[in-house]
């Protein structure tokens, strides 16, 4: 029997979190391993554990598993999280798409220079508010249900909670026209696995601070000027 | 009309579906036409590659829009990443198992995409595949493949390499 899948990352959100928030609400125990120095991400290349010279990395079932969108996937496929059939599939993975697209202005964020950081915040909040946030209101509005797809708790879900909850970070009135997602919020937050997650003392980072930017900055010698999305 | 749940396109519809999100669009067609592998496990190598590659094509999707002044270094950039980290994963894994295909001795996702990657990456550095043997012999079999042969044949729905009139027309419809 295998053991734990172990998480190869920053001590901090970026690509890992997603992974993080879908094993807890799995209920799978995980371990990690943080990278702090050059020499640590160095020795991972030279070790050939990174197919593309990248992280996140996770051991899992015996693969050195990469590319943050195929771990999810196996991770949703292997704890039954990924819908019952190829249709509930899509509707996962197009949904997934969104709060990915949504948290990619959000991952960036902690990298920018402080006036586009204003201008950043600013744009995150129009997107969550026109283009995102609407979307999923109105799925739940039209089917009713407690969960985004198939009447069964998935991926999708757990994907839309971490989302809320990072735009909450930047504006925490932001679900006031929502009614639905408010409702979807709390449900999500009283799930066992996620509850216990939510809680201090788990695995769940904090918001990225100046000292995870530098840790990233020094381990990869990358994203020293990043520009707005 | 509400047909673009992201209001953004790709947008296929197929299915009864009105489908959004390349990856989601691409995934579903991959299961549906079983070229997405046997088991999980084959899933997750085809999903691994399938991502690395779309990396690599993104900076290609993105290079027309450069502006003029970035447009040589995002082309060392490209060269880089394909030379350096994304084809020689690619020549291992075929060297390494010797056979046709990316992924479990059978045609799937993985090998279009790829073969879709080189070809790309082609256009800009004609030479690229020159110390790749394996992707070499890769493309040559692919390019074969009788489905993928009618694909490259003129008055195929493949589209021909970003002009400026696409750039124009990208443009002023999203009027960024």
């Amino acid at each position: 029997m295998p053991g734990k899948p172990k998480l190869y990352y920053f001590d901090g959100r970026g690509k890992m979190e997603s992974i993080r928030w879908l094993l807890a609400a799995a209920g799978v125990e995980f371990e990690e391993e943080f990278l702090e120095t050059r020499e640590q991400y160095e020795k991972l290349l030279q070790g050939g554990s990174l197919l593309f010279q990248q992280v996140p990395m996770v051991e899992i079932d015996g693969m050195r598993m990469v590319q943050t969108r195929a771990i999810l996937s196996y991770i949703a496929a292997k704890y039954n999280l990924y819908g019952k059939d190829l249709k509930e599939r899509a509707l996962i993975d197009m949904y997934v798409g969104g709060t990915d697209d949504l948290m990619g202005f959000i991952m960036i964020f902690p990298f920018l220079s402080p006036e586009d950081k204003e201008k950043q915040r600013a744009s995150i909040i129009q997107k969550a508010t026109s283009r995102y946030f609407p979307a999923y209101e109105k799925v739940l509005k039209d089917h009713g249900q407690d969960f985004l797809v198939g009447n069964n708790f998935s991926w999708a879900d757990v994907h839309l909670l971490e989302a809320i909850l990072m735009v909450e970070e930047k504006k925490s009135d932001v679900l006031s026209d929502f009614p639905q997602l408010q409702k979807f919020k709390a449900r999500m937050s009283n799930i066992h696995t996620i509850k216990k997650f939510l809680e201090p003392g788990s695995q769940r980072k904090p918001v990225p601070d100046d000292k995870y930017v530098e840790t990233v900055r020094r381990v990869l010698r990358m994203y020293y000027d990043v520009k707005p999305n | 009309d509400g047909l673009l749940l992201f209001q953004q396109v790709p947008l296929v519809e197929i299915d009864g579906m009105k489908m959004v999100q390349t990856r989601a669009i691409l995934s579903y067609i991959a299961g549906k036409y079983n070229l997405y592998g046997k088991d999980l496990k084959e899933r997750a190598l085809i999903d691994m590659y399938v991502e690395g590659i779309s990396d690599l094509m993104q900076m290609i999707l993105m290079f027309p829009f450069s502006p003029l002044d970035v447009k040589e270094k995002n082309l060392d950039s490209i060269k880089e990443m394909a030379t350096n980290r994304y084809f020689p994963v690619f020549e291992k894994v075929l060297k390494q198992h010797g056979q046709d295909f990316l992924v479990g001795n059978k045609f799937s996702w993985a090998d279009v995409q790829l073969i879709e990657a080189i070809l790309a990456v082609e256009e800009k550095i004609p030479a690229v595949l020159s110390g790749f043997p394996q992707l070499q012999a890769f493309k040559t079999k692919m390019s074969n493949m009788p489905t993928i042969k009618k694909f490259l044949q003129p008055g195929s729905p493949r589209k021909p390499p970003p002009d400026d009139h696409y750039v124009e027309t990208v443009l002023k419809v999203f009027k960024k």
